[in-house]
């Protein structure tokens, strides 16, 4: 890690420091979306991270957005060769593009889909080699449109999301959830992102800036990174926010007019 | 002289035979005057040929005058050869104006063009919003067009985006809540005929007479000469569509087109079930572009619909449609109205569409509206670009204006123009920073510049 370029939000993240442990293991990373400004790249810079030839990351993306091949297109540009990866068994790629929960019977069906989802995901875990177990990053886009395949039924995907929690804490692998904000910002008790946001230990925000949409800056990033326990006793809760610019090869990031 | 005749080498085009003293501009004109008589002629070619040391102008400047004063009869295919004495045809110059459409188009699909990242492209029907949008809509996507109870601006967007298709021969498969969708298809607009773009083409012509500085932005783009050929409608990308001519009837066969009326059924396991078998005919294998395929779904949770309070049934529909038409050659427009849904099923309806847009009614006789804007009297609607389809890359398309104004030219061709602020009248004594002022108006929520 130490001799490839990092950037703010790698810095933010705490991937600044050595790779092993993998500084994101047993933690949940929660990116939150709207609109206008779309989250999607912050997961691909961390898909990016994971599959760095230093570190010995497995991944398993669940993927309910797009295909395998939106994904491979743009890490390809970014320096990640996906095919390559899910040959070598490093990146596990669930397609849930046409997950249905049949809604025949109103409350079984709807959570069957998903404990079926659960089950596959623990059944992968387990059949991985002893030493990659370790180090599972799982991942997921988005969690608006889980709720859309468990037909509304936002219980499930709770008790879904508790249970891939779970596996944060028996497997020591790394949760990374991606969901939109603003779908939730104009409910009365949007338990959902609230619980999620409780969750989270890593809060990623992606926002227009307040001026609106611009070529040279595309949005801003609030990370908020929930105290880190390392060696050196556990530091406290810590805030970044710069602005992004969003490329096909690279995302730059820099503080709020530094940028030249 | 009659028209397409290629003249030997050393002749001289003799209009009145007296060539060498007539001045070469008074030749151009006279044999134009001639072409104009045999204006039926549907490709109308010329050679004139001159001798160097009569013509006094360089070739380049000379195709300039040609270009400027007769664009209507020359359009672009007008090749300048010096021809040498010694020799029967040096090597042909393109003339400057002739535009280089090289690896735009496919050759072997109509209608279908390549796009970066291994995307393609089909026309939406408007030529200004494919402009908008970098080419087009992508196959594969969802597009979704947020309706205003106040006006039916998106049946125009619908109007166009289908006769796009059945003139390319795409298939189409139509489903709206009215009680007779069939019927629909008679008011489809048809291309706009070849008399009209060459009487257009001139007027537009005519009018670059005097530029405005203040508006400098709108002719920046015509400076590329208006010489694309709208000759052969069928190999073209997008055609121009004259409202008030009804698409012939040969168009709506039962092959190309299926109706679907959505306001009897219980829930949209019907339409899903028509997607489906649609979508199925439409698969893509890697990379080979068979025949593109579109489906127009109108006003989805309309009121009159069962299904139209079911916000899971019709948030799932649209899920699965979405991931049905990914992995196909084909491209869906959804219109619906936004007020009818709760906040919350509104965003997650924009989420999941690729190309977001939203039409936008203008209230007549708008006085605060008629002082900001210019053109303000031809403006039938607003389109406002909200998100722009990003399949396979993660770069946002950011649009330097994102509120168009729709007007309807000559009362039949639909065009989309960038709004711009009237100028401030000097005489009636207000400052530039009340009336004229952008954030000073009443409308500035509703607009953005």
């Amino acid at each position: 890690m130490e001799n490839q370029n990092l950037n703010l939000l790698d810095r933010a993240l705490g991937l600044d420091g050595p790779s092993e442990p993998w500084p994101l293991s047993g933690r949940v990373v929660l990116i939150e979306d709207c609109v206008e400004t779309s989250g999607s790249f912050v997961l691909h810079q961390l898909v990016k991270r994971s599959l760095s030839p230093t570190s010995s990351n497995v991944i398993i993306f669940v993927a309910f957005a797009n295909p395998f091949s939106h994904y491979d297109r743009i890490l390809r540009k970014l320096g990640c060769n996906l095919v390559t990866q899910r040959d070598n068994k490093r990146f596990i790629f669930f397609d849930m593009l046409m997950l249905r929960c049949p809604d025949v019977d109103e409350g079984k069906s709807s959570e069957g889909g998903l404990v079926l989802l659960y089950e596959k995901i623990l059944k992968t875990i387990c059949g991985l080699p002893g030493d990659k177990k370790d180090y599972v990053t799982i991942m997921i886009d988005d969690i608006s449109l889980v709720e859309v395949a468990a037909n509304g039924g936002s219980d499930y995907v709770l008790d879904f999301l508790h249970y891939c929690h779970a596996l944060t804490s028996e497997f020591d692998c790394s949760l990374i959830t991606l969901n939109h904000e603003d779908i939730y910002s104009s409910m009365e008790r949007p338990t959902l992102i609230l619980q999620m946001e409780y969750l989270a230990d890593i809060l990623i925000k992606a926002e227009p800036l307040s001026t609106g949409l611009a070529t040279d800056v595309h949005g801003q990033l609030t990370v908020l990174n929930k105290g880190t326990s390392h060696r050196l006793g556990r530091s406290g809760n810590k805030i970044h926010n710069f602005h992004y610019k969003v490329k096909e090869n690279t995302v730059e990031y820099f503080y709020p007019g530094s940028r030249v | 002289m009659k028209a397409a005749q290629t003249p030997h080498k050393k002749e001289v085009p003799c209009v009145f035979g007296r060539p060498p003293q007539l001045p070469i501009t008074k030749i151009i004109r006279l044999s134009a005057a001639l072409l104009a008589r045999h204006r039926r002629c549907s490709t109308p070619t010329a050679a004139l040929s001159l001798p160097p040391r009569v013509c006094s102008l360089r070739p380049e400047s000379l195709s300039c005058r040609l270009s400027t004063i007769y664009s209507w009869h020359f359009t672009g295919k007008t090749k300048l050869c010096s021809v040498d004495a010694a020799m029967a045809t040096t090597k042909p110059r393109l003339s400057s104006f002739s535009r280089n459409l090289s690896a735009v188009s496919s050759s072997q699909t109509p209608g279908v063009k390549c796009g970066p990242n291994g995307t393609m492209f089909v026309s939406s029907g408007i030529a200004d919003l494919d402009k908008i949008l970098g080419g087009g809509f992508p196959l594969g996507s969802l597009v979704m067009v947020m309706e205003d109870a106040e006006a039916p601006h998106h049946m125009l967007l619908l109007r166009n985006f289908m006769s796009q298709g059945l003139v390319h021969g795409q298939p189409l498969l139509y489903a709206s809540p009215s009680k007779d969708p069939r019927g629909f298809l008679g008011t489809l607009p048809s291309p706009a005929s070849l008399k009209h773009d060459k009487s257009r083409d001139r007027e537009s012509e005519q009018e670059k007479g005097l530029r405005i500085a203040w508006q400098y932005k709108k002719y920046m783009g015509e400076n590329q000469p208006n010489f694309d050929s709208h000759r052969d409608n069928k190999q073209d990308y997008c055609n121009e569509f004259d409202l008030r001519k009804p698409l012939e009837r040969h168009y709506f066969t039962r092959q190309r087109v299926n109706c679907v009326g959505i306001q009897d059924s219980k829930n949209l396991a019907a339409l899903q079930e028509h997607c489906a078998s649609f979508l199925a005919q439409h698969q893509r294998n890697d990379g080979s572009c068979a025949l593109a395929g579109r489906i127009a779904i109108q006003s989805l949770c309309a009121p009159q619909c069962e299904h139209s309070n079911m916000d899971w049934e019709m948030l799932s529909f649209i899920k699965s449609l979405k991931g049905m038409v990914r992995s196909s050659n084909a491209v869906v427009v959804i219109t619906f109205p936004p007020s009818l849904l709760s906040l919350s099923s509104t965003k997650r309806w924009q989420h999941m569409a690729d190309t977001l847009l939203s039409v936008a009614a203008i209230p007549d006789e708008d006085k605060e509206l008629a002082k900001l804007l210019s053109g303000y009297q031809d403006m039938v609607g607003l389109l406002n670009v909200h998100k722009v389809a990003r399949l396979n890359t993660q770069v946002p398309f950011i649009l330097e204006a994102t509120t168009f104004s729709i007007k309807l030219q000559k009362r039949r061709f639909l065009v989309l123009e960038c709004l711009n602020q009237a100028p401030v009248d000097g005489s009636s004594g207000s400052s530039y920073g009340t009336s004229g002022s952008c954030s000073g108006s009443s409308k500035a929520g509703t607009l953005d510049f």
